[in-house]
């Protein structure tokens, strides 16, 4: 199997993160801000495992097991939070978050 | 008996305290009667006391109540000293301040604040037992101060008027510059000697301190300026001409039983430290001096009978001060005696003529009040003999003679001491008799009211008495204070007599039969400058509080406070700029992280590259 160049990973992970950071940013929209930051925790990801593969070394391929877990609970607890907003203002528009501003 | 000593001062404590309490439980009647019945009562308190020291085998009395205060090497004691001195003290302050006390129960009998008044008064006369009771030099100070607050009370009792208010702060700051100074006296003394009891500070003081060291002398003078402010001697004499604005009993009190002998009592009980000090004795001599002789001047040239007694009080303290000066120590506080019986029965009589004349001050106005005012009259005639110090049937005439006699014979008396108080003698002859031309003699001017009821001429009569015969009451203080350097010479007390005669004499004589002579002197360019109290009011308004004001003007929004003041505004502004970014925008603040994230990631790999 010809091996992908480590060059080649980086740079779609690095798309990834972008295009992960670039979501955040822009998207009002919770459901989807959420499915970006997911985009951008791959993007580290895959960059951890390629960086892994490289060395030879496993813990890339450990911190990625991390990565997931983290996500998993990150994604369980900000569901939660898409839900109240749901009821709370029949809608899942960040922008309408701002009562706690000074 | 001895044990109740305690009370002297407690009583009229008491009495300020229930009058302050019950005020409107007791009314008007019972507030005359507990004020005058708590000093009457630390009065008869006083006279047992003093039969029962007379019998004591020791020449003083320790009375130590509790420990005030204890700190590391401090230990102040509520502590009660009496000796010859005190019990003299004793008796002078609890005696004619009951007879002040029973006049103001008449004279202030109508006013609307006479609570506040008697629970001044009485609180008045208690710090001033608890001054010259105080075996600790700290408990001594709490009296001085209690003096202080209370004069600064009494002086500005009718405070509605602002000139009154004015004269009250005046004396209050005035004495507070020497009580200042006192201060700082007490705390050398402490720290070189390492106790403020006053008998084992004398000791120490003898034992370690050679006699004109510079430790001593500093302290001397330190507390001399403490006297000089409670006793209105130069130059912080300024405060007492004003302290008139007082109602009369208070200047009674001020002058006669309280306050103004203060000083003169300090430096007798600490007659060992100024003896240490010679320099600082030759201060008091001459600064006594000083004082009478401009105070007698300034007495010929006032208008208000109240100012003359105010300008004969300084110079009369003036022959206290030159007493001790010269180290005629006992001669100082039997003068001191004898000038509070006769100066409370002039304030007293004052008083009377004053009420007569619904108010009247100005003796230009008055004039033939002898057939008027009969009882007035005698009794302010005798107090003015005493004051001329006529020789032989007055009190007076025998404590001047006392200190004179020593400023002329004793070790330390340098004649021009003597010469100065033979001017004054002369001086306040004339002084003193101008009054008594002017206000009782002469054609009649104004009108009168009702002369004194009984409760305002019995102290006239009691004082009048003493006035005259209290030179039999002489204390024996040779325990306490020495014996004194002089001796008595025929010669200097026959020209102290003749002067004082001829002083009367020139009296009657400018004043009833040459008044166009006394018009002409009195338009004299001296004269304005000699009634103002020498310009003394001017220089120091000039000299002290033109700056202070000036200073107060230039500092009027805070110099110091600007650099603080500018700390929090800066904080202030950095906050209202940087919660200008705290929106609610969630995208916002993820921007912000990933921006800042961008920046520290590439300063990073600045600093590792």
């Amino acid at each position: 199997m010809a091996e992908i160049p480590l060059h080649h990973a980086l740079l779609l992970a690095g798309g990834l993160f972008a295009l992960g950071l670039i979501g955040v940013m822009v998207r009002r929209n919770l459901i989807f801000m959420l499915l970006s930051l997911e985009l951008l925790l791959n993007g580290g990801g895959l960059a951890l495992i390629a960086a892994g593969a490289r060395w030879g070394d496993p813990s890339g391929q450990a911190m990625f097991i991390f990565v997931l877990a983290l996500a998993a609970a990150e994604v369980a607890v900000a569901l939660a939070l898409v839900l109240q907003l749901q009821r709370r203002t029949g809608d899942v528009d960040v922008d309408r978050l701002g009562e706690m501003r000074d | 008996m001895l044990t109740w000593l305690p009370l002297i001062p407690g009583l009229p404590l008491a009495g300020s305290a229930i009058i302050a309490i019950f005020y409107r439980a007791l009314g008007r009647g019972g507030v005359q009667l507990v004020g005058v019945a708590s000093v009457g009562l630390a009065a008869l308190l006083a006279l047992a006391v003093g039969q029962a020291f007379a019998a004591y085998p020791q020449a003083e009395v320790v009375q130590g109540l509790w420990t005030w205060m204890a700190a590391d090497g401090l230990e102040v004691r509520m502590q009660l000293h009496l000796d010859a001195l005190a019990m003299t003290m004793v008796a002078v302050v609890t005696g004619v301040g009951l007879l002040i006390h029973l006049y103001a129960a008449e004279y202030m009998g109508q006013d609307e604040g006479i609570a506040r008044f008697f629970a001044y008064m009485n609180l008045f006369v208690a710090a001033m037992l608890i001054l010259v009771l105080a075996g600790d030099l700290l408990l001594l100070y709490l009296g001085w101060e209690g003096v202080g607050l209370c004069s600064f009370l009494l002086i500005g009792f009718w405070y509605r008027e602002p000139a009154n208010a004015d004269a009250a702060r005046k004396a209050f700051i005035m004495t507070r510059l020497g009580d200042a100074a006192m201060a700082v006296g007490l705390l050398l003394l402490f720290t070189e000697l390492g106790t403020l009891e006053i008998q084992g500070l004398l000791a120490a003081a003898r034992a370690s301190w050679a006699e004109g060291g510079p430790l001593a002398t500093a302290a001397a003078f330190l507390l001399l300026a403490g006297a000089v402010g409670k006793s209105a001697q130069l130059p912080l004499q300024t405060w007492l001409p004003d302290a008139m604005a007082g109602p009369t009993p208070v200047s009674a009190l001020i002058h006669a039983a309280t306050m103004v002998t203060a000083g003169v009592y300090l430096i007798a009980r600490l007659h060992g430290l100024f003896e240490l000090a010679p320099a600082a004795q030759t201060a008091v001599a001459v600064l006594g001096a000083v004082t009478l002789l401009l105070a007698a001047g300034s007495a010929l040239f006032q208008r208000d009978i109240k100012r003359v007694l105010a300008y004969s009080t300084m110079s009369q303290i003036g022959y206290m001060f030159l007493g001790l000066g010269v180290g005629a120590w006992s001669a100082a506080i039997f003068h001191l005696t004898s000038h509070a019986f006769f100066k409370a029965l002039l304030f007293l009589s004052a008083g009377a003529v004053i009420l007569g004349l619904q108010g009247e001050h100005d003796i230009h106005r008055m004039g033939g009040l002898r057939r008027a005012m009969p009882v007035t009259f005698v009794a302010f005639l005798i107090g003015a003999t005493s004051l001329a110090s006529v020789p032989l049937v007055t009190a007076g005439f025998y404590s001047k003679e006392a200190i004179l006699a020593q400023a002329w014979t004793g070790a330390s008396g340098i004649p021009w001491l003597w010469l100065a108080g033979l001017l004054g003698a002369l001086m306040t002859a004339v002084y003193s008799f101008r009054v008594v031309f002017l206000v009782f003699f002469g054609e009649g001017r104004s009108q009168t009211g009702p002369g004194p009821g009984w409760r305002m001429a019995t102290p006239m009569a009691v004082l009048a008495l003493l006035s005259l015969a209290g030179a039999l009451l002489r204390p024996d203080l040779t325990e306490v204070l020495g014996t004194g350097q002089g001796r008595h010479a025929t010669g200097p007390a026959v020209a102290a007599s003749v002067l004082s005669l001829l002083g009367i004499l020139a009296a009657y004589w400018l004043f009833l039969r040459r008044r166009d002579t006394v018009n002409r002197l009195a338009a004299a360019p001296g004269a304005g400058l000699a009634a103002s109290g020498w310009g003394f009011d001017r220089l120091y308004a000039r000299l002290i509080v033109a700056p202070f004001v000036a200073l107060a003007r230039l500092n009027r929004h805070d110099v110091i406070d600007r650099p603080y003041l500018g700390i929090a505004w800066l904080t202030r502004q950095l906050h209202r700029d940087l919660s200008l970014t705290q929106t609610g925008q969630l995208r916002w603040y993820a921007a912000s992280v990933a921006a800042g994230a961008v920046v520290v990631a590439a300063i990073a790999l600045r600093l590792w590259a």
